[in-house]
């Protein structure tokens, strides 16, 4: 499926620039893109340094195993071949309160640490991902967001009477997306039983 | 309101820092060499997510800068008129899944144009804060491990951007009153 989009992607973007006498683009759009993968990468580093050391810091201090035990029948609902006492149920849930906290940055290297984790529990093909997987990318592409900060930033530069009049829509909508995310992917692994 | 939860907003991070190294060092951890053993690992699992950004980010800068993005919002104009989006957000609806950035200078732009408080600008500030980017989250986290084979996560991933997407617009519109 990515292969396909991405193919379709590329393919139609040289089509729709040659056909509208506009070639010259693509080149330039490309290495532009490939500057950008690299440049997000890069300052990744960074972040992810400094959230995997405190990550690291809160896993001696016992406290991702006190969030872990709070939130774990609802987590062990989400996620049935995950132990309870892996390491990546701590990652998983350190994840999604970052996320609904609205704290991006925090999230995305819990959200890393949870995939390796769960890589390492992936019974099947190691390039193929397992349903535990496609349980977290589900969440995480839906996450509910208490506070979308900056849209609410953008919304006060630009003269808002109210500039978090946004906050109550957007957790209703996004409680709606979380529960159809929910539901599909447990629609999904009765379909696609066959694999880990 | 505003003000209590931007205060708020304002004191989690450094709250959970404060939070962590309190307990840590009530429990007795060697603070400073458990956070530099951690960071460490930092570099590698950045690194490892570059090639499928580029890959990526390539696809979308083509497709953005040829026009083909353009054509699709046309082509699909009707249909979205059909569910109540109007045709001014939909290169933001198709954006949104795929680029963050590139979504967020499209809201920026409706409600720099139209105001923060018309409906536009409502509608466009509740899609940027509802939806994170599909496509980013897949391939960053798929990529970090080495995952090729998504299986059926990329449809949840869409049909979730596809259910936000109504209840967004249904449910600002309840809020709001807006016109139809």
């Amino acid at each position: 499926m990515v292969n396909l989009i991405w193919l379709a992607m590329i393919l139609t973007g040289i089509a729709v620039a040659g056909w509208q006498n506009n070639i010259q683009v693509v080149t330039q759009a490309a290495l532009e893109g490939a500057a950008q993968g690299v440049k997000t990468s890069l300052g990744l580093i960074a972040i992810i340094s400094f959230w995997l050391g405190i990550m690291k810091l809160a896993e001696a201090a016992g406290l991702v195993q006190a969030l872990a035990w709070l939130l774990s029948p609802l987590i062990r609902w989400l996620f049935p071949e995950i132990p309870r006492q892996h390491p990546a149920m701590g990652a998983i849930i350190l994840n999604l309160s970052a996320n609904i906290l609205g704290l991006g940055n925090a999230a995305t290297p819990m959200g890393l640490i949870a995939m390796r984790e769960m890589q390492q529990l992936n019974r099947g093909d190691p390039r193929t991902a397992s349903k535990s997987m496609c349980t977290f990318l589900a969440l995480n592409t839906s996450c509910i967001t208490i506070v979308p900060s900056t849209i609410i930033g953008i919304r006060a530069m630009h003269g808002s009477a109210d500039p978090t009049a946004i906050v109550g829509t957007t957790i209703l909508a996004t409680a709606c997306g979380m529960t159809g995310a929910i539901i599909l992917d447990k629609i999904f692994r009765r379909i696609y039983k066959h694999t880990a | 309101m505003y003000e209590l939860i931007t205060q708020l907003s304002r004191w989690v991070v450094p709250g959970l820092i404060a939070i962590v190294l309190v307990t840590a060092w009530v429990r007795r951890v060697n603070v400073f060499e458990v956070f530099v053993a951690g960071a460490e690992q930092g570099f590698s699992t950045a690194i490892r997510t570059i090639p499928y950004l580029v890959a990526m980010l390539v696809a979308i800068h083509i497709f953005r800068a040829s026009g083909a993005m353009q054509l699709m919002a046309q082509a699909l104009a009707p249909w979205l008129a059909w569910i109540g989006l109007p045709p001014e957000l939909l290169p933001h609806a198709i954006m949104r899944p795929l680029s963050g950035g590139a979504a967020l200078g499209i809201a920026t732009d409706i409600i720099a144009r139209y105001g923060p408080d018309s409906f536009l600008g409502l509608l466009v500030s509740t899609m940027q804060g509802t939806s994170d980017t599909t496509f980013y989250v897949l391939t960053l986290y798929f990529g970090s491990v080495g995952i090729v084979r998504y299986r059926y996560s990329i449809y949840t991933g869409l049909a979730a951007d596809l259910i936000t997407l109504l209840a967004s617009i249904a449910v600002v519109r309840m809020a709001f009153h807006a016109g139809l």
